[in-house]
């Protein structure tokens, strides 16, 4: 208590012992503890170093057509490297058309990733720490939000406003922010009842400082688990979206666009649908795989089990086998 | 004086034991190892009377309780040990024959009516459960038997009760429908595991009284769990002093609470205020119990005993007969029993400690 | 519990109000739907009769207005594309959604039942981690790709089930299953949580204590005490399966509400394209106030007027026949010794 009085401004720290110190050595070791959730990260690593600098290695190859090389199976090394993966019907490499096409995914992901939640998150912060007929209204925005089919939503708003990549993020983010609200929401009301924040409302400090100071620390590593599994729904809407013509639009190419172009070709080129989907599929699995891991090594009371040593764990498996 | 002793030793010759755990093993196994949290736990329930386990919590009592009804949580197990209702060992039974005592000869209260209730289901329904498992009654005949249970425990329109939720009652309420369900089926034996804990002060006594009720009306053998001295003078006959997993003195409540044998039981009685005056520091056990995971070699207690001396250091006493029927776990049990002077003649006070309570 | 009712309606209703005049809106600035409708070398005079004949010269206040008044009068309008009854052909694609949709819950939901709660019984066991797999699977595989991987193997390579249409049981396989797989995952993952927790709950061993089988242990108490949060779950995932419907729908040609919107969007079709959202989010909000009513039943904890009442009752009930010690004890409990 000393520490708050020397501080009246309310600086002490939150005692809740869930604020995780995120990328630390710590963080990085428990990682690597998990087999599953180190794949997917080095998964999500590739397909990022990919998309930032894959397209400039591929140069022209992504659209050079070469009426030689149409239709071509993949896995045939007589073809070369550039066509290990086969060729469309124009006679371009499937190989480079998959590297241009991730940087495309990822550059809508992302963003509508990002703007979904920092915009959910902090007004999900803000109505539940207010309380009360702000907390009210922002809930029922979002249920209204929620209550609709959200692709439904994207296929009307795409079709009035163009469907630019700007347009497909905005539109992503907004049916996506109610998501994080809803979490943002229940976790800050429930903090804000607790003691160490009635301690720095007493010291007079103001609702903003101490949902920067005291919710937001909290509620981080609740909300990144969330965002990691919320990448892999948003890349999966938007290919929803492109598959059915109302997202990424040609010359453009994205996952979702090849699967639909390869569509016509199902029976005599399968590649063309099927190797787009499973870049599709791999990314997402992997995200799902890291968001695993998230959910328990940001949660205190489940930590532990990733800081075991290894013959603890087998003892920890075993036990749980045992136990009905 | 003498003739009270008498009568009360002839009555003693003529009890009927329930139930009788001898040697009690339960261990626990988390990520670190097994950990032993009671250990040889052994005493008597006899028909019609009340053996208290006695202890802070964490000492095991409760968990010696969940191992006699066979209601370990998945993690625990029975290492070791005999538990012997009315002669029948539980611990080598089939799931499907202990199934078949579970009710008819042994209920059990739980401590916090609120969670064990079930939410979804009427009170009504969940006292007739029993029924309908056991004497294959129809719902009809069932829920009949569950207004005549809510009448007993002294709930008052039971015919109209019996269709609300547990939520909808108060907690001395939900606490009657708990004991009402544990003696559906009138079992010998019934285990209540602290069941006044979570109630205000008047309710528990009247639930202890209920529970006395039953007792005399069915003649069972009662099971109390508690960390209360208080209950254990009022309601016990018999007491099992624990402590770390272990029992650390036994015997009849008068004899144990008027001349303890034990340095942990004297202290415990020796922390409550009865003589005390104003200004005075409270008495207390300094330190707290060890950690299961780490009991020292030797005497369980040695951290926190005055008395402690280099054999409590290197050997575990084994419980050693004290006084009538009282056993205690102490190298040094001789001396307290001198200091106690002469426990024997303690017998017609039942609660020493209570004489100037007010 | 009218009152109750009465209130889950309006605070139900209110979605339902805003996106409709949301859709009404935009449909207005999806485009000029003459330039789509008359031919090429249609004249200026063509297209102002025709836009004054759709009501299409009036401000968007006005036209809204005569929207809502149409909707008052039952008449939604006419398609511009047959010139039929708007209304009649979203009701008429609205029943092989429904089916599609309905077919696709029931499985889910019954199969998740039984994997769900099988995980539970041994967290982390074999069964839990395929469980857990699967329902990743499913939130990671694209639909639209499933159905063609589908259709690639069962259809063309194989030839057991047609590609597209909805004649016959073989023609409902692949839709289904394809709509099946994310209201599956989720719901086996919300069914073990949940499951895990009740059987982990005090009642649970209260009904072991009274001698009850595994059986009924788990169906009777842990499974009935796991049906009302699953529910709400499988409510939220029904009004997801929309989405689905819309890429199902379209890829095996299936002549539900989903393709009929996608087509009247893609056509500049008003007036179908409202009636098609319109029937969604009735459908959306009917099935809102069903769910709200099945948690009530399940849970009678939520049942607000039942247990209000009960609540003043329970309040009286409180006196009893047990004499109250009037010396009751105040001898501390042990935990209090070593303070």
């Amino acid at each position: 208590m000393t520490q708050t009085l020397n501080a009246p401004t309310g600086q002490q720290r939150a005692p809740k012992p869930s604020k995780v110190r995120l990328g630390g050595p710590s963080m990085f070791r428990m990682l690597l503890r998990d087999k599953f959730a180190t794949i997917g990260a080095l998964i999500l690593a590739v397909v990022i170093l990919v998309a930032l600098i894959g397209p400039t290695l591929m140069g022209e190859l992504a659209t050079k057509q070469n009426l030689m090389f149409m239709n071509k199976a993949p896995f045939d090394p007589a073809n070369g490297w550039a066509y290990i993966l086969g060729s469309d019907s124009l006679g371009r490499s499937m190989l480079a058309r998959l590297i241009v096409a991730t940087r495309t995914t990822l550059m809508v992901a992302v963003p509508a990733v990002l703007v979904a939640l920092l915009v959910g998150s902090l007004w999900g912060v803000w109505a539940g720490y207010h309380r009360g007929r702000r907390e009210n209204i922002s809930m029922r925005i979002a249920d209204i939000i929620m209550s609709f089919p959200s692709l439904l939503l994207a296929v009307v708003v795409l079709y009035v406003f163009s469907p630019s990549v700007a347009n497909i993020v905005l539109i992503l983010a907004l049916t996506r922010i109610p998501i994080y609200m809803r979490t943002a929401r229940a976790e800050s009301a429930e903090l804000q009842s607790r003691t160490f924040v009635d301690a720095a409302r007493t010291f007079g400090t103001k609702p903003n400082s101490i949902i920067a100071m005291h919710v937001i620390p909290v509620v981080t590593p609740t909300l990144l688990t969330l965002a990691t599994l919320e990448f892999c729904y948003v890349m999966l809407a938007e290919s929803s979206l492109s598959f059915l013509g109302i997202g990424i639009q040609p010359p453009d190419v994205s996952w979702g666009l090849m699967v639909a172009q390869g569509r016509q070709y199902l029976q005599t080129a399968w590649w063309l649908s099927i190797l787009p989907g499973a870049a599709i599929v791999i990314t997402a699995i992997a995200a799902n795989l890291l968001a695993a891991w998230l959910r328990i090594a940001t949660d205190p009371a489940q930590r532990w089990r990733l800081t075991l040593e290894k013959p603890a764990r087998k003892a920890l498996k075993s036990l749980s086998k045992e136990a009905k | 004086m003498m003739e009270l002793l008498d009568s009360q030793r002839a009555a003693e010759k003529t009890l009927t034991t329930v139930l009788a755990v001898t040697g009690l093993d339960v261990d626990i196994r988390t990520p670190t190892g097994t950990v032993r949290v009671v250990n040889k736990v052994s005493f008597t329930a006899y028909q019609g009377q009340t053996l208290a386990l006695l202890g802070e919590s964490g000492c095991g009592k409760s968990m010696t309780a969940k191992a006699i009804a066979g209601l370990l949580d998945p993690v625990a197990s029975v290492a070791g040990g005999v538990v012997a209702l009315e002669g029948k060992d539980l611990n080598t039974m089939s799931a499907r024959a202990r199934r078949a005592v579970a009710g008819p000869s042994l209920g059990i209260v739980f401590q916090d009516a609120l969670t064990a209730l079930n939410p979804v289901y009427t009170v009504g329904t969940q006292l007739g459960e029993a029924f309908r498992i056991h004497r294959g009654m129809n719902k009809k005949q069932a829920r009949l038997q569950a207004i005549e249970l809510m009448r007993r425990v002294g709930i008052p329109e039971p015919e109209v009760r019996a269709s609300a939720y547990p939520h909808q009652f108060s907690g001395g309420m939900r606490q009657r429908i708990l004991i009402a369900m544990a003696v559906a089926l009138s079992p010998r034996l019934l285990i209540a595991d602290e069941p006044t804990t979570a109630l205000d002060v008047t309710v528990q006594a009247q639930i202890m009284a209920l529970l006395r009720r039953l007792r005399e009306e069915e003649n069972m053998a009662v099971v109390l769990i508690t960390h209360d001295l208080a209950v254990v003078a009022e309601e016990a006959d018999n007491v099992v002093v624990m402590y770390a997993g272990n029992v650390v003195e036994r015997g009849p409540v008068a004899t144990v609470f008027s001349a303890p044998t034990h340095p942990y039981t004297k202290g415990l009685l020796e922390s409550v205020p009865t003589h005390a005056v104003r200004g005075d520091e409270l008495s207390s056990i300094p330190g707290s119990p060890p950690e299961l995971k780490n009991i020292p070699a030797g005497c369980v207690y040695q951290d926190r005993c005055p008395m402690v001396a280099a054999i409590c250091r290197e050997t575990r006493p084994e419980l050693r007969q004290t006084g009538e029927n009282q056993f205690s776990a102490c190298h040094f049990s001789d001396v307290l029993v001198t200091q106690a002077g002469n426990p024997t003649n303690d017998h017609s006070l039942t609660s020493p400690q209570l004489e100037d309570n007010q | 519990m009218l009152t109750y009712l009465r209130k889950r309606i309006i605070s139900s209703a209110l979605p339902l109000v805003v996106v409709v005049v949301g859709v009404f809106a935009l449909a207005r600035m999806t485009g000029n739907p003459a330039s789509l409708y008359l031919p090429l070398n249609a004249t200026d005079a063509m297209r102002a009769d025709f836009i004054a004949k759709n009501g299409l010269d009036q401000p968007v206040l006005v036209q809204m207005a005569d929207y809502f008044g149409g909707l008052l009068r039952l008449d939604f309008g006419t398609s511009l594309r047959t010139g039929e009854d708007a209304a009649a052909m979203a009701l008429r694609a609205f029943p092989a959604t429904l089916q599609l949709a309905a077919t696709t819950m029931v499985i889910a939901i019954i199969l998740a039942i039984i994997v769900g709660s099988a995980a539970a019984l041994k967290p982390n066991g074999l069964l839990d981690r395929l469980a857990s797999f699967v329902s990743m699977a499913a939130a990671s595989i694209p639909d639209f790709w499933l159905a063609i991987v589908g259709i690639w193997v069962f259809a063309i390579y194989l030839g057991w089930l047609p590609t597209s249409g909805v004649m016959g049981a073989a023609a409902w396989v692949l839709p289904v299953a394809t709509l099946l797989m994310r209201p599956f995952g989720a719901l086996v993952q919300v069914i073990r949580g949940a499951m895990v927790t009740s059987l982990s709950e005090p009642y649970i061993k209260l009904a072991r204590s009274k001698g009850a089988s595994e059986y009924r242990v788990v169906t009777a108490h842990a499974l009935r005490n796991a049906a009302a949060p699953a529910l709400t779950v499988a409510g939220d995932l029904t009004v997801g399966l929309v989405n689905g419907a819309v890429v199902v729908e379209t890829i095996f040609g299936w002549p539900g509400i989903g393709k009929l919107m996608i087509d009247s969007i893609l056509q500049r079709d008003f007036a179908v394209l409202q009636a098609c959202v319109l029937i969604t989010a009735i459908a959306i909000f009917i099935l809102n106030i069903l769910i709200d009513l099945g948690y009530a039943l399940l849970d009678p904890r939520v049942r607000p007027t039942a247990g209000a009442r009960g609540k003043r009752k329970a309040r009286t009930i409180t006196s009893t026949t047990e004499p109250t010690t009037p010396s009751e004890p105040t001898v501390p409990a042990v935990t209090g010794a070593n303070a």
